[in-house]
C-alpha cells in the first residue's frame, strides 16, 4: 500500500518539525550578545611592527597587487640607511572584501587580519584607513619574526650577520 | 419579524465586533506564522518591536501603508485596483454565517452570536468561496505580467479541482444535520461531533480548505520558487497587504467552518462556548502554519490528479455510504 507509506512519510515530517518547535533557537542576538570570533577570523586589517618596534612593511606593493578589489594603495620611500617603508599606506575598507589575499602575499608578515569585524560607520569616508589608523604597536600573530634579521642584505646589518646566515665566502680563498 | 432600536444596535455592534476581531486576528496570525515558522527552523522570529515583538503587525501595517502604490505599465487600471478587495471581501463575508458562540440574552433580547442565521448558510459559503477566486484571477490578468497571469491561471485550475470535492465532502454533513443552516448543523452536534461519523469527509474537507486558502502543499497560485509571487507579483503597498490579509482572514474563516461542520462549532465541556470556538479556529490556524513549515509544494498536475481522481471519487463514495447508513438506521 503506497498510500499508507506516503501518509507515514507526511506524519514523520510533521513530527520532526513539531520536535524542532521546542528546540532552543540557534540565533545569536547580535548587538546584545556577541560571538567571540576565532583568532584567525578575517576582518579589519592591521599593519604590524617587528619585535624591535620597527615597521615591518617594506612597501613592496605585493598586497596591493594581490588585492582583487584594488583597495590597497601606498607610496614607497627609502630611509638613509636603505630601509624601505611606506610614505603613506591606505586601505579602503568600504571596498575591501576581507579575502585575506594581502596577508597571504605579504613577505614580511606586516599586513595581517584581525577578528575585529565591527567597523561600520555612518560616513563612508571614515572607512578609508590611513597608515596611522592601520599601524599597531604589537607584532600581531607572529611575535618573533623580523624580516630584516633574515633578509634585506646590507640594510640593518652587514653581510653574513643575519640569523641562519653563514659569513660570506671569500671566493678567492677557495681557489685550489 | 419586527426590529426595534436595540435589535439594530446589537446587530451593528456584532458586525463591528466581528470586523475588529477578524482583522486583528488576521494581523496577529501573520505574526504567529512568522513566530511558529521561526521556531520550526530553530530561529527566534520577530522580537524587536514591542515586548516579544508583539507590535510587529502594527509596524508591518505602517510599512505597507507608507509604501509606493505601484501600477505596472499596461495594467488594466480598474481591475488592478479592484482585485485585492475582491479577494479580501468575500473571505470576510463568509464569517457572517458562522455561529461563534451560544445565543446570549441581552436587554431582554435573544442575541445569536452570529451575524446572520441564514437558512442557506452553507450554500452562501460555497458561493462566496468561489467568488473569492475572481480576485486572484483578475488580479493576475490585470497585472500585465507573465508570472501574475500564470499564477492566476493556476488559481482558477486549482479552484475547479478542489471546490468540487469540498462541496461533496459537505453533503454528508448536510445529510446528518438535515439543514443548510449553520446553527442547525452546530446544534446537531451537541451530542457527538460529526468528525466521529465522518472522518473521511473531514479529511477531504481539510485538504480542500488548505487548497482554498492557498496554503503550502497547494500554494500553486503563488509558488514563490517558480512564479516570483504568482498572482500578486506586481502588487505593492496596501494592495498587496489586502491580498495578504485576505488570505489570513480565509484561514480564520475556513478554520471556523471546519470547526462548525465537523468539530461541533462552539460546543464543548467546561469552558464558555466562545472560548471553545476560538480554540478550535486557532488550532486549525496552527495546523496550517505547521503544515507550511513542513510540507513541500505539490506540482500542478499532481494537484489536478489528486483533486479529480482521488478526492472527488472518495467524496462521492462517502456520500453514498452515508446515505445507506442513514437509511438502514431509519
Amino acid at each position: 500500500m503506497k498510500i499508507l507509506s506516503d501518509i507515514a512519510a507526511l506524519l514523520t515530517g510533521m513530527w520532526i518539525t513539531w520536535k524542532h518547535m521546542f528546540r532552543r533557537p540557534v540565533t545569536i542576538q547580535y548587538p546584545e550578545e556577541k560571538r567571540q570570533p576565532y583568532p584567525r577570523y578575517r576582518a579589519r586589517i592591521v599593519l604590524t611592527r617587528d619585535p624591535d618596534g620597527g615597521e615591518r612593511c617594506v612597501a613592496c606593493q605585493l598586497c596591493s597587487a594581490a588585492c582583487p578589489v584594488d583597495c590597497i594603495s601606498m607610496q614607497p620611500t627609502e630611509d638613509t640607511d636603505g630601509r624601505r617603508s611606506a610614505e603613506w599606506f591606505r586601505i579602503n575598507f568600504a571596498r575591501c572584501i576581507f579575502c585575506g589575499l594581502c596577508a597571504e602575499a605579504c613577505p614580511t608578515l606586516a599586513i595581517q587580519m584581525t577578528p575585529d569585524f565591527e567597523i561600520c560607520t555612518r560616513d563612508i569616508m571614515d572607512l578609508v584607513y590611513e597608515k596611522e589608523d592601520l599601524l599597531i604597536d604589537g607584532c600581531g600573530k607572529s611575535s618573533h619574526y623580523n624580516f630584516y634579521r633574515h633578509a634585506g642584505i646590507g640594510v640593518t646589518q652587514p653581510r653574513g650577520n643575519g640569523a641562519e646566515e653563514l659569513p660570506p665566502v671569500d671566493v678567492r680563498g677557495l681557489l685550489p | 419579524m419586527m426590529y426595534d432600536t436595540i435589535d439594530i444596535a446589537l446587530l451593528l455592534a456584532k458586525i463591528a465586533l466581528v470586523f475588529f476581531v477578524i482583522l486583528t486576528l488576521a494581523a496577529y496570525l501573520v505574526f504567529a506564522e512568522r513566530k511558529v515558522l521561526a521556531w520550526i527552523q530553530d530561529r527566534k522570529g520577530p522580537n524587536r518591536v514591542g515586548p516579544f515583538g508583539l507590535l510587529q503587525p502594527l509596524a508591518d501595517l505602517i510599512k505597507l501603508l507608507t509604501k509606493e502604490d505601484f501600477r505596472p505599465i499596461g495594467a488594466d487600471k480598474w481591475l488592478f485596483y479592484l482585485a485585492p478587495a475582491m479577494a479580501a471581501i468575500p473571505a470576510i463575508m463568509i464569517f457572517a454565517v458562522i455561529p461563534f458562540g451560544a445565543p446570549l440574552t441581552l436587554f431582554g433580547h435573544t442575541v445569536l452570536l452570529q451575524v446572520s442565521d441564514l437558512n442557506v448558510g452553507l450554500l452562501l459559503f460555497m458561493a462566496l468561496s468561489s467568488i473569492a477566486v475572481y480576485g486572484v484571477a483578475l488580479g493576475g490578468w490585470a497585472s500585465n505580467s507573465k508570472y501574475a497571469l500564470l499564477g492566476s491561471i493556476r488559481g482558477l485550475a486549482q479552484l475547479i479541482s478542489y471546490e468540487l470535492s469540498m462541496g461533496l465532502s459537505l453533503v454528508p454533513v448536510v445529510m446528518l444535520a438535515r439543514s443548510f443552516r449553520l446553527s442547525d448543523i452546530v446544534n446537531a452536534q451537541s451530542g457527538c461531533w460529526f468528525i466521529v461519523y465522518q472522518p473521511l469527509a473531514f479529511v477531504i474537507f481539510l485538504i480542500s480548505i488548505a487548497a482554498e486558502c492557498k496554503r503550502i502543499p497547494f500554494e500553486l497560485p503563488e509558488a514563490e520558487g517558480e512564479l516570483v509571487a504568482g498572482f500578486h507579483t506586481e502588487y505593492s503597498g496596501m494592495r498587496f497587504g489586502l491580498f495578504f490579509v485576505g488570505e489570513y482572514i480565509n484561514i480564520i474563516v475556513l478554520g471556523g467552518l471546519a470547526a462548525t461542520f465537523f468539530l461541533g462549532g462552539w460546543h464543548g465541556p467546561f469552558l464558555p462556548p466562545v472560548v471553545w470556538f476560538s480554540a478550535k479556529v486557532l488550532a486549525f490556524a496552527f495546523l496550517f502554519i505547521w503544515m507550511r513549515g513542513t510540507l513541500p509544494r505539490l506540482r500542478y498536475d499532481q494537484l489536478m490528479h489528486f483533486g479529480w481522481k482521488i478526492l472527488t471519487p472518495l467524496a462521492l463514495v462517502n456520500i453514498v455510504v452515508t446515505g445507506w447508513w442513514l437509511v438502514l438506521r431509519g
